[in-house]
């Protein structure tokens, strides 16, 4: 194991994606996410890797694309508006299938919003951002060591499966410092994508129609192929049949489907008893961590389930809790959003009961407490 | 030109532009500027736009990349970058780099990243069916200036000069020697380079403004241009209602990928100094 | 007239070309004529090989080649066979 360090989450980021094989950053300052810029200018340099400050979020994640196409691993950051600036890049990257990681340090939205105060906001946005249905992956850590890991598994993921990844974090996951042991580099797993190994006849976007994953070439490399933002078939050339089009979205959708089993990723503690489920993400969930064992302290039988996966939900483990929980508390630095979908898969199974703080704070643990005994009265 | 036909996708051909459309001359002076400099086809990536003019790409035989409106030239920055050894070339029309795609022309220009840029300029928006554009002379018709033009449209060449490129030309589809000359000049240039080509759209410019078939509005290109060598010597009342054509400027400057190479390996060799340099060898090879 | 006036031969490819009538008309021998939507060398010996109708030709439809030089006559490329895939090596 490595030395214990005093770290920032943009920071934990930043290294996970240097871990991943990060050497190509584009981006543009915005609080709360300017330090992971910050950081790749200084870092990237040094490791024959590439740091550029586009003219904004727009040029950013095309940058990036545009790297990523040469075979390099690409990355941008942001916030809540520059997010909202690259929704059209993102969905290119999905038709187009270019693996990239979008960091998102959410912040109170909408607008420019308190640009120094956490939210969570853009949930919904991380997934539907972008117009038409498109296949995306969103990863939230819960605290600066998984700011580590889930940099790590979203260039994993995006490089296995060809898509964007978005890693949802929050001012406060962004800018606490913690203490934290990363693992070695040598005891990571670091995905690439697959390479195309038949010399002639390349067609870039021939896979299984099951959710396949086609392999990947360079630009420069010798393959001169074409790559679009229209529909376009196997051959990577606009098509607009009826009948390509549907395959191809359907195997886009499939991607996330048949990857769904492989990177689902949660946390729980004190579910196994528990009648007053706490289901939090993020920043919500370190106080709710903490309320959940007041809680437990004070004899009630409550119990936290913390999604590290958004984006595909891990639907299966939630709906087996809420099979056998009396309720289900939602604290959110929203209005309700992450809760739309916890509704949707505990399906009236278990009543749900929204806790939305929209104030810039964080959640006092007390507040859920008050929640979870409001009910457990 | 039949060695030009193997820069083609010939499969692919004949291609969507209407006919008497001058985009297909700019693509065809570019393939042959590209022949005649003898480019390594592995080594080109031509990216496009949205418009009729970043429909060109897929008929080239590069890595080809057509990409969101407006945003070709970031793209085209992302790969330049990670990849400074492909010769990269931008195809994009007037709409395409001078409306939507304005932010990022001017700050390429102003890097000055050896990225060549061809604007296929026929002032409208053809793709869409006949709309002004940044370029749309004043007065002139679109689907969206059904009473004439109140806007002024930008001089490309000085707005890309005074953003920072290094290399400026402007010819148009009649001129076809002379537009290749450029775009090959462009292609040499280490450094943003900007071709200008104005080109016939007879379908909906050409109709709409009532100038007749590509053939007349290819003659009103010829009476109107002026070659800038020749304007030297012409009196302002000869250049009335003319527009320049040839090379508009040409001042290298330090590229901005190899600044940044430049960099990279000071940074490296006094990390690497730091480090006492225990670094693998592939660490030290870029 | 010198004896060794070059003759040039005029490779025009049909399917690709749209009667978009500019080689026609800029053409200072008038070589060219469309014949029946297409692009046809009505006085090749007319021709001087200026080649602005393959340099203007939005389709590349016409190509201009000098009779007896070394380039042999490429088949009309529109009529290639494309099954066989473009080669990509590493």
């Amino acid at each position: 194991m490595t030395q214990a360090k005093l770290m920032q989450g943009n920071e934990a980021c930043t290294l996970g994606a240097l871990a991943a094989g990060l050497d190509f950053y584009a981006g543009y300052p915005i609080t709360p996410s300017t330090e992971i810029a910050e950081l790749c200018a200084e870092e990237l340099p040094k490791v024959g890797g590439k740091f550029i400050q586009m003219e904004d979020e727009i040029g950013s994640i095309a940058a990036i694309i545009g790297a990523s196409l040469t075979g390099r691993k690409a990355m941008t950051a942001t916030s809540g508006p520059g997010f909202s600036l690259m929704q059209e890049n993102i969905g290119y990257a999905g038709i187009a299938e270019v693996p990239v990681v979008i960091i998102d340090v959410q912040r109170v939205g909408p607008s420019t919003g308190q640009p120094t105060s956490p939210a969570q906001g853009d949930v919904m946005q991380a997934r539907w951002g972008t117009h038409g249905d498109h296949p995306v992956v969103v990863l939230a850590p819960g605290n600066v060591k998984e700011c580590f890991e889930l940099t790590v598994k979203a260039f994993n993921i995006a490089e296995e499966y060809r898509l964007p990844v978005v890693v949802l974090t929050d001012e406060v996951i962004g800018h606490m410092r913690e203490k934290v042991v990363l693992p070695e580099l040598s005891e990571l797993k670091v995905s690439n994508r697959v390479q195309p190994q038949a010399p002639g006849g390349y067609k870039p976007y021939e896979a299984d129609l099951d959710g396949g994953v086609p392999p990947m070439a360079r630009f420069g490399q010798g393959y001169r192929y074409h790559v679009t933002g229209l529909f376009h078939d196997e051959t990577g050339f606009p098509s607009n049949k009826g009948d390509v089009t549907d395959r191809f979205l359907r195997r886009l959708q499939r991607k996330v489907e048949k990857a769904e089993p492989a990177i689902r990723d949660y946390f729980t503690e004190s579910t196994d008893d528990c009648d007053t489920l706490v289901v939090a993400f993020g920043s919500s969930a370190m106080s709710s961590l903490s309320a959940v064992r007041q809680a437990r302290a004070a004899g009630i039988k409550a119990g936290l389930f913390r999604p590290k996966t958004i984006w595909p939900f891990p639907e299966e483990a939630l709906r087996e809790l809420a099979m056998r929980v009396k309720r289900i508390i939602v604290p959110e630095m929203n209005l309700g959003q992450l809760a739309l979908e916890i509704e949707r898969v505990s399906g009236c199974k278990a009543p749900v009961t929204r806790v939305s703080k929209v104030n810039g704070e964080l959640f006092k643990p007390e507040e859920i407490l008050a929640a979870i005994r409001g009910d457990a009265k | 030109m039949s060695d030009t036909m193997k820069y083609f996708r010939e499969n692919r051909l004949p291609h969507i532009w209407c006919p008497g459309c001058g985009h297909g001359t700019v693509t065809g002076a570019l393939v042959r500027a590209i022949a005649k400099l003898k480019l390594d086809k592995n080594k080109v990536v031509v990216v496009s736009g949205i418009g009729c003019s970043s429909r060109a790409p897929g008929y080239l035989d590069f890595d080809t990349l057509h990409t969101t409106h407006g945003r070709a030239l970031a793209f085209a920055t992302g790969i330049k970058l990670s990849r400074p050894d492909l010769k990269v070339i931008v195809m994009t029309g007037d709409g395409d780099a001078t409306a939507i795609g304005g932010n990022h022309f001017i700050h390429a220009a102003r890097r000055n990243i050896d990225i060549t840029t061809i604007v296929m300029n026929n002032n409208i928006y053809g793709m869409t069916s006949g709309q002004y554009s940044p370029m749309t002379p004043k007065g002139m018709l679109g689907t969206t200036a059904p009473y004439g033009n109140v806007e002024r449209s930008f001089d490309l060449g000085k707005l890309a000069i005074a953003a920072g490129a290094t290399y400026v030309g402007r010819a148009t589809s009649y001129h076809v020697t002379v537009l290749q000359d450029l775009i090959e000049k462009a292609l040499l240039n280490k450094g943003f380079s900007v071709v200008e080509a104005l080109t016939q759209c007879p379908t909906y410019m050409g109709r709409k403004n009532k100038l007749g078939g590509p053939v007349e509005m290819l003659e009103w290109f010829k009476a109107r241009a002026v070659n800038i060598k020749a304007a030297a010597v012409m009196t302002p009342d000869k250049l009335e209602g003319k527009f320049l054509i040839g090379e508009l400027y040409n001042q290298p400057e330090p590229e901005y990928t190899a600044e940044y190479s430049a960099m990279a390996d000071q940074v490296r060799r006094r990390f690497d100094a730091f480090q006492g340099g225990v670094r693998g060898c592939e660490q030290n090879s870029d | 007239m010198s004896e060794q006036k070059k003759a040039f031969e005029h490779v025009i490819r049909e399917r690709w070309c749209k009667g978009c009538n500019i080689c026609v008309a800029f053409c200072p021998k008038q070589v060219l004529v469309l014949r029946n939507g297409k692009v046809h060398a009505a006085h090749p010996d007319q021709c001087i090989g200026c080649r602005m109708c393959e340099l203007r030709c939005p389709d590349f439809a016409i190509e201009i080649r000098e009779k007896g030089s070394a380039e042999s006559l490429g088949r009309d490329a529109s009529e290639v066979d494309y099954a066989i895939k473009p080669e990509a090596h590493q």
